[in-house]
């Protein structure tokens, strides 16, 4: 091996950790993405075969060509993918390339452990231990972003439950270890494959049954924790193939991707666990349908509204996913541009798990160039939201139900919201009564300071800011 | 067994919890997004597995984790790419 080597993948390894980091930071996030990029063109470089030779230092054969469709194909893939995705979508696509990712490291892993199974030398009980592991979760995780994918897509967003099923999945999750641990001690005997295949099916199929039962409403989280697995699938292929880049890299993801998932749950004040095996969202549609809510809706014409911003001192504008799917925030933006210009004080106050994923808010509202000092986290706004006069609803609903403070029996309550109700006036931007993601009634529409305003939020943004304009 | 190996997944282990110890929630989109390209290093995995194909079903099954490896790296930077440009500019 050439003696420098090693010390290249030092620096990839430099790169991977300062882009991380710098992505962690407003300022230097995009330069961060790139960092990390460079670390990757570097790794791609200098990739050592397990003997240590480079992996570009042999002669072409058909193989060679094969790699360079496939990843041409691949970058078609990506690159179509990335760029024709809407900014709604964006958790999806993450979910898709998560998927793709973790169905690679387990296809590296299985091909890995069949040629080594079947090779005179053998594999290490190690070495097997590294791959049966990667092509577990590397399984697990392509099925269950694909599920994820579906979901955020709208198909059966509802959690898929009945009894016994944690006990079904447990049993499954059983077979799948007990066999894993048959494969690493007899790793050459002749039911090899076939128990390799019959695990690879099964870890399949786990995915599919752990993310099912999960509510739409939870796919960020999900999604962040199937991205760790996949880092830590990589990193386990790492092991298996003795490349220290992926092994560093891998663990990198997995450890900073459970951290993450962490952050998440920690924002919506539940346990990861709740989360996972809690079912969440069935129960309660159901109480909440059982419960009913005291209070009339009352509706507001969009002319009256723009006098109430107009003549205003301050106003707070809650987005949430229905901003996104109206693709409405360019006109929000008009319409905050429009009240400043008359000395309104506008602020948007961010929910940290607003929309599909946390920050996707923020990400939305860097679109049309909303400026960052306007943006206003969830702890630093409620404070000072009873000296609000508007607090303009777009298209959020579970982040600002009060439901989450007052009632003991919602399936919500505890997590932290934005206290809209607090405002002197709440006008609330809705297509319809629907109830929100989470399936729940919202208490906050039938407060006495609320008034709803139907319709689509683009058209409605629109008339507001015409409004606005001749007042 | 090469223990080194081990003592530098610790060490990630760590490291990978300590970076982003400090994120603003606005940024939990990106992060993800940009961590799930790293982890695209996994088509090196499959260029390595697709090199050394002895059988058509290795060659089959090496091609399809390569596809994969790609887009999950080129798309993966890509997206992150797309969502940050929308920081870029401010006033």
């Amino acid at each position: 091996m050439n003696p420098t080597f090693p010390l290249i993948i030092i620096g990839v390894a430099v790169l991977f950790i300062n882009g991380i980091k710098f992505l962690s930071s407003p300022k230097t996030a995009r330069k961060g993405n790139l960092v990390a990029a460079a670390g990757m063109l570097i790794a791609f470089i200098f990739l050592l075969k397990t003997d240590g030779s480079s992996v570009w230092s042999h002669g072409w054969s058909i193989n060679y060509t094969l790699i360079v469709i496939a990843t041409i194909i691949g970058l078609v893939i990506g690159a179509t993918g990335a760029y024709s995705v809407k900014m709604t979508a964006m958790p999806q696509m993450v979910a898709m390339f998560n998927g793709l990712g973790g169905g690679a490291a387990a296809l590296v892993a299985s091909l890995e452990f069949i040629r080594g199974s079947h090779s005179d030398v053998g594999i290490t009980a190690f070495i097997a231990g590294s791959m049966l592991f990667a092509t577990l979760i590397g399984s697990l995780s392509f099925s269950g972003s694909a599920i994820a994918y579906l979901k955020l897509e709208g198909k059966f967003e509802k959690p898929m439950t009945f009894t016994g099923q944690n006990i079904l999945n447990g049993l499954i999750l059983l077979v799948i270890l007990g066999l894993c641990v048959f494969l690493t001690v007899n790793a050459s005997s002749t039911n090899a494959t076939a128990a390799f295949i019959i695990m690879f099916s099964l870890a399949l199929f786990f995915g599919v049954a752990m993310v099912m039962p999960i509510g739409g409403a939870d796919m960020p989280v999900v999604i962040s924790l199937l991205n760790s697995f996949t880092g830590l699938a990589v990193a386990a292929d790492g092991f298996a193939i003795n490349n220290l880049a992926m092994v560093v890299a891998g663990t990198l993801v997995g450890s900073s991707g459970t951290l993450l998932t962490l952050l998440m749950c920690k924002a919506m004040n539940r346990p990861v666990t709740n989360v996972l095996f809690g079912a969440f969202g069935s129960s309660g549609s159901a109480a909440a349908a059982a419960g009913g809510v005291a209070g009339t809706v009352k509706p507001i014409q969009a002319d009256e509204v723009a006098l109430l911003l107009a003549y205003a001192q301050r106003v707070v504008v809650v987005p949430g996913y229905g901003m996104a799917v109206a693709q409405a925030q360019h006109s929000v933006r008009e319409l905050s541009d429009e009240l400043g210009k008359r000395g309104v004080e506008v602020q948007f106050a961010i929910h940290p798990v607003a929309g599909r994923m946390p920050g996707h808010m923020n990400v939305l509202l860097a679109e049309p160039n909303v400026p960052y000092d306007q943006l206003i986290e969830m702890e630093a706004i409620n404070p000072s939201m009873d000296r609000v006069d508007v607090c303009l609803v777009i298209g959020a609903n579970d982040v600002v139900n009060p439901a989450a403070r007052e009632d003991k029996s919602s399936p919500i309550y505890g997590m932290p919201i934005i206290d809209a109700d607090h405002c002197k006036t709440v006008i609330v931007m809705k297509r319809s009564m629907a109830a929100g993601f989470a399936g729940i009634e919202n208490h906050l529409f039938y407060k006495d300071n609320t008034r709803m305003l139907f319709g689509d939020a683009k058209a409605s943004l629109n008339a507001l800011v015409t409004a606005v304009k001749a007042s | 067994m090469d223990t080194n190996i081990l003592f530098i997944f610790i060490l990630a282990v760590y490291v990978g919890f300590e970076v982003i110890s400090k994120v603003p929630s606005m940024l939990h989109t990106p992060l993800m997004s940009g961590t799930n390209a790293i982890h695209g290093i996994i088509l090196f995995g499959g260029i390595l597995v697709l090199a050394d194909a002895a059988t058509l079903l290795a060659q089959v099954l090496g091609f399809v984790a390569v596809v994969f490896g790609s887009a999950n790296v080129f798309g993966g930077f890509m997206v992150t790419d797309r969502m940050l440009q929308m920081f870029k500019k401010k006033k």
